[in-house]
């Protein structure tokens, strides 16, 4: 199972990839494992606010529904409307054309942008899903 | 039984149009045996089990003398003096236990079996292709509700062809010790047929399409056949008294105080196990099994309503975590295989 060492991760099993002051991000590989088959995803709309650890969309697979949490604090700027289309990218590439929602985080004092401090690295990430079983 | 193998999706496919394998070895095997047997099962049962031929199998129900619901069944007769009773696996202690203390009175001897069947199912369109020529008896004059004893693969075991998927489609009732062996056969045999191992969640997406209960859900002790338009299984024309007999004629005679109705949505969203259900913005009851269906491409639901909702023309509404849906009333089952 794949957990990309670049990425940081929560312990709701979303991912974020930060480039400048702007974050992607979608679910795990592992989460997606778990869901099983996606079919619908519900996303927060473009110019929304984000809170980190609230729930701002949901994940509707064959057996389950599951909240969407944001590991960020910010403003939504786009969201993957191919998922609308083809929910299944969410398991078949689940850090690349599965992605979710981007969005615009505030800058720290340096110009980098404001991450909560709870992130998880890679290592720390796979720790966790062990731990789960 | 795990979930998934790989794709539930891809599961449910492989099974509607080629075929699934499934490991149901969890399932409990109660076995009669005696010159009793078939009368023990008259009373403990609500179906007409004495009057069962060799080789024929059956629906049927165990009821509580309340008539609620304690398993359903299925009943193989597999000798003049032999049945074998297939239960649920979390029912299989309640079904052996009841089967036991209704049976003292007759000259019938009950145990459990459970230990001695690993259980395999192959289902679908392709399943009689891809099981006739590993097997030892004619597959093509096996009707539906029938099963014989026989090999597959070489390995001695009970053969029906019965499941729970709307399919055609066999049950192998096998010994533990020859399960990987024949298992690996099915799967090698079905490979290029397009045969894929299915898991529960691919199991339950089959049955729901079906339209087919799963106790839990659709079935349970504050529940009797009637509710689930399932009164058909109750054989009031067999002589003598049955355990639940006073209690069902009742329910018969009163009517069902709730029916068990198909529900279609036109919704990216599903309505799910305990979802509450409205008609004209009030609620009627609730959605006791729902998931996107594969065949339909849309999710589907079966939900208890207050008796007379169906036919009251009412406009009804699923709450889907705090959203109305608009649902359609659907003729149970959504799918029915083309035969």
């Amino acid at each position: 199972m794949s957990i990309p060492a670049e990425l940081r991760y929560t312990q709701e099993h979303e991912w974020v990839s930060v480039e400048g002051t702007l974050a992607s991000v979608g679910i795990t590989e592992y989460a997606a494992q778990q869901l099983g088959d996606v079919v619908y995803v519900s996303l927060p709309s473009v110019g929304s606010a984000v809170t980190a650890g609230e729930p701002c969309g949901e994940v509707e697979s064959v057996k389950s529904v599951s909240d969407l949490y944001s590991p960020v604090d910010g403003e939504v700027t786009e969201v993957n409307t191919e998922l609308d289309d083809d929910p299944s990218l969410v398991n078949a590439e689940p850090y690349t054309a599965g992605w979710m929602f981007r969005v615009r985080v505030a800058q720290d004092g340096h110009g980098d942008a404001a991450l909560p401090p709870d992130l998880l690295s890679a290592a720390e990430y796979e720790e966790l899903t062990k731990s789960a079983g | 039984m795990p979930l998934r193998y790989g794709s539930e999706t891809a599961e449910h496919q492989a099974v509607r149009h080629a075929a699934g394998l499934f490991d149901l070895s969890h399932m409990g095997e109660i076995r009669l045996t005696g010159p009793g047997a078939g009368a023990a099962l008259d009373y403990a049962l609500t179906g007409y089990l004495s009057t069962l031929r060799p080789g024929r199998a059956r629906y049927t129900m165990i009821c509580a003398p309340d008539g609620g619901v304690l398993d359903d069944l299925v009943v193989y007769r597999q000798g003049e003096q032999e049945f074998l009773v297939i239960a649920n696996a979390a029912n299989t202690a309640v079904v052996y236990g009841e089967l036991r203390s209704r049976s003292a009175g007759y000259d019938a001897a009950v145990s459990d079996a459970t230990a001695d069947y690993a259980l395999i199912a192959i289902q679908g369109p392709a399943a009689a292709g891809i099981l006739g020529p590993l097997v030892s008896m004619d597959l093509g004059a096996m009707k539906y509700y029938t099963g014989a004893f026989g090999d597959v693969a070489g390995r001695p075991a009970w053969v029906a062809r019965t499941g729970y998927t709307g399919e055609d489609g066999f049950e192998v009732f096998g010994q533990p010790p020859d399960a990987v062996h024949v298992w690996e056969a099915l799967a090698s045999a079905g490979a290029s047929a397009g045969l894929l191992p299915a898991g529960l969640a691919a199991r339950d997406t089959l049955r729901l399409e079906a339209g087919m209960p799963l106790y839990g859900n659709e079935l349970g002790p504050d529940l009797t056949p009637f509710e689930a338009g399932l009164g058909r299984v109750v054989r009031f024309d067999k002589p003598g008294d049955f355990v639940g007999r006073p209690a069902l004629a009742a329910r018969a005679s009163a009517g069902p105080r709730r029916e068990l109705v198909g529900l279609t949505l036109r919704s990216r969203r599903v309505a799910r196990h305990g979802y509450p259900v409205f008609a004209d913005g009030i609620q009627a009851g609730t959605v006791t099994s729902g998931a996107p269906s594969p065949t339909l491409g849309q999710p589907i639901a079966m939900a208890y309503l207050t008796a007379g909702t169906g036919a009251s023309n009412a406009v009804l509404t699923v709450g889907i975590r705090g959203e109305t849906v608009p649902a359609q009333l659907t003729e149970l089952p959504f799918y029915s295989r083309s035969r």
